[in-house]
Formats: C-alpha cells, sequence, structure tokens
C-alpha cells in the first residue's frame, strides 16, 4: 500500500512540474535572471506548493501518519558547512542548466539526449558524494 | 505571460498535494535528491521498492501528459560540457546539502525548518550569481 501511495506521490509531483512548466529550463533560468527577461512563474510555483505543505505540517501536529508508526522528527536546526557548500554548488549547477532533479527525472521522455547526459552525470555525482563527503571531512575537519 | 504564472500556481498546488499526500500518508518527506540519491548510494535499500514506485510515477506521467499535449520541450543547452558540468554539480551539491528545491525548498520552507531557509537562500543565491557570471560576464549559457 505504501509504494501505491508512492507512486501516486510521484505521479501528482511529475504532473505538477509539468503543468507548472517547471521541467522547461527556460522559465527556471528565467527566473534566476534578474537581469535578463525576469520571468517570476517559478515563485508562483514555489508559493503554490508550500500553500497545501503548510497545511500538511500543521494536520501533523498530534496524529500519526496513517501507513507509519511516526511523522519525521524536524533535524537539529544546525547550519554546518556541508549544507552552505552543497546548497552552493547545487545552485550554480542549477543556474548553468536550469534543471533540479526532480523535473531532470520528470523530463526523462521527451528531455532527449541532453536531458539523459544531465541525469546519468547528477546520479554519478550522487555516487560520488558519500567518498567525497568522507575525504572533504578529514582533510578539513569540521569545527 | 498571466497564463504562465495561473499554470504554475496550479502545477505548484499539485505539486504541494503530492508532498502532503506522501507526508500524512507514508509520513515521508517528498525530496527528489533524496529518494533517487538514496538509490544510487545504497542508503536507500531498506525501502527500494517506495523510492522506485515513486520514481515510476514522476517518469511515467508527465511522459503520458506531455504525449497527450503534443510533446513538451525541456529547451536544454546543446553544450554538452556544461550539461556534464552543471549534473554533477547539482548530484554532488543536493546530497552533500541533503536536499533540494523539493526537500528543503517546498517541504522544508513550509514547516519553517531554518535549514531548509538557509539551504534555498544559498541555492536562489548561487544560482543567479551563475546567470550573471555565465549569461551576462562570460556569455557561455
Amino acid at each position: 500500500m505504501r509504494a501505491v501511495i508512492s507512486f501516486l506521490t510521484g505521479s501528482l509531483f511529475g504532473l505538477g512540474l509539468l503543468i507548472s512548466g517547471m521541467t522547461d529550463t527556460n522559465k527556471v533560468q528565467g527566473w534566476l535572471d534578474v537581469f535578463g527577461q525576469w520571468d517570476p512563474t517559478l515563485a508562483f510555483v514555489m508559493g503554490g506548493a508550500i500553500v497545501p505543505m503548510a497545511i500538511a505540517w500543521r494536520f501533523t501536529i498530534g496524529r500519526k501518519p496513517v501507513l507509519a508508526p511516526a511523522f519525521p522528527t524536524p533535524p537539529e536546526p544546525r547550519i554546518g558547512r556541508n549544507l552552505v557548500i552543497g546548497s552552493t554548488m547545487f545552485g550554480a549547477g542549477w543556474g548553468l542548466a536550469g534543471l533540479c532533479p526532480g523535473p531532470a527525472i520528470a523530463s526523462l521522455s521527451y528531455g532527449g539526449t541532453g536531458g539523459l547526459v544531465f541525469l546519468v552525470a547528477m546520479l554519478a555525482g550522487m555516487m560520488l558524494t558519500p567518498g567525497l563527503r568522507e575525504r572533504f571531512d578529514r582533510a578539513v575537519p569540521a569545527t | 505571460m498571466q497564463h504562465d504564472w495561473i499554470m504554475g500556481l496550479v502545477g505548484g498546488g499539485i505539486i504541494g498535494l503530492a508532498g502532503a499526500l506522501f507526508l500524512l500518508v507514508n509520513g515521508r518527506i517528498m525530496g527528489a535528491s533524496g529518494i533517487i540519491g538514496g538509490l544510487v548510494d545504497g542508503s536507500g535499500r531498506n525501502d527500494w521498492v517506495e523510492r522506485a514506485a515513486l520514481l515510476a510515477g514522476l517518469v511515467i506521467v508527465p511522459a503520458i501528459a506531455a504525449f497527450a499535449m503534443g510533446g513538451s520541450e525541456t529547451n536544454l543547452t546543446g553544450n554538452v560540457a556544461v550539461i556534464i558540468a552543471a549534473g554533477l554539480l547539482v548530484g554532488i551539491g543536493t546530497r552533500l546539502a541533503n536536499g533540494c528545491t523539493s526537500g528543503h525548498g517546498v517541504c522544508g520552507i513550509s514547516r519553517l525548518s531554518l535549514r531548509g531557509i538557509v539551504s534555498t537562500a544559498f541555492y536562489i543565491g548561487a544560482g543567479g550569481l551563475t546567470m550573471v557570471l555565465f549569461k551576462h560576464v562570460l556569455g557561455v549559457i
């Protein structure tokens, strides 16, 4: 049953990304490019997604998930260097290509060879990360 | 242009409903990078069926919908070097930061998570600077 809900989640997620125009890199880069022909669409997508999600978070108070023992506990509010460096690297890649992980996956069927190359590079980066993180932590211990 | 905003709002609402469903029923956070990242680095071995099911929906439904709409276009750059560099940066960055636009952005900001808000500020800032540098200064993209 959890897998069915997961499939439905992915289906809605993908449909929303397509309808909102977020699998179109021009719309994403157009939003990031404040000095060009600025495209505000992404702000509407973010706003539209955050509202139902915020209501859902409110609804979790004092309740349990339907098919799980507990809701995820909030992570420690620590702003570590991995969060800052990782987010900066992600933002640079997001700006360069106009794709983030969700749309990169959702556009697999119509993203062409370029989309496939992006996805493979992204997965390679994800596979390399645990090793890189370990090396980085050893070379420059977190303070 | 106005049409784009409405479609953005409607599509965004559907994305939010997806995240709400995943949270309220499965008790999980809908973060694209975490879901697929856990499959490729092995950390999500125990619930791989659920992860794969979500990814299947994420690929199949836009494929059908785009076909029904008469096709869709990502307008991705043709510069392979840029595509590979961007893919690596997105892959490493999202896993190092433990989240992307969906996990830190949509799911994090909506619960007023400090980590989500800080991460989003940094990736939007870096994305904006990248546009300035690589589009307006260097003219690469």
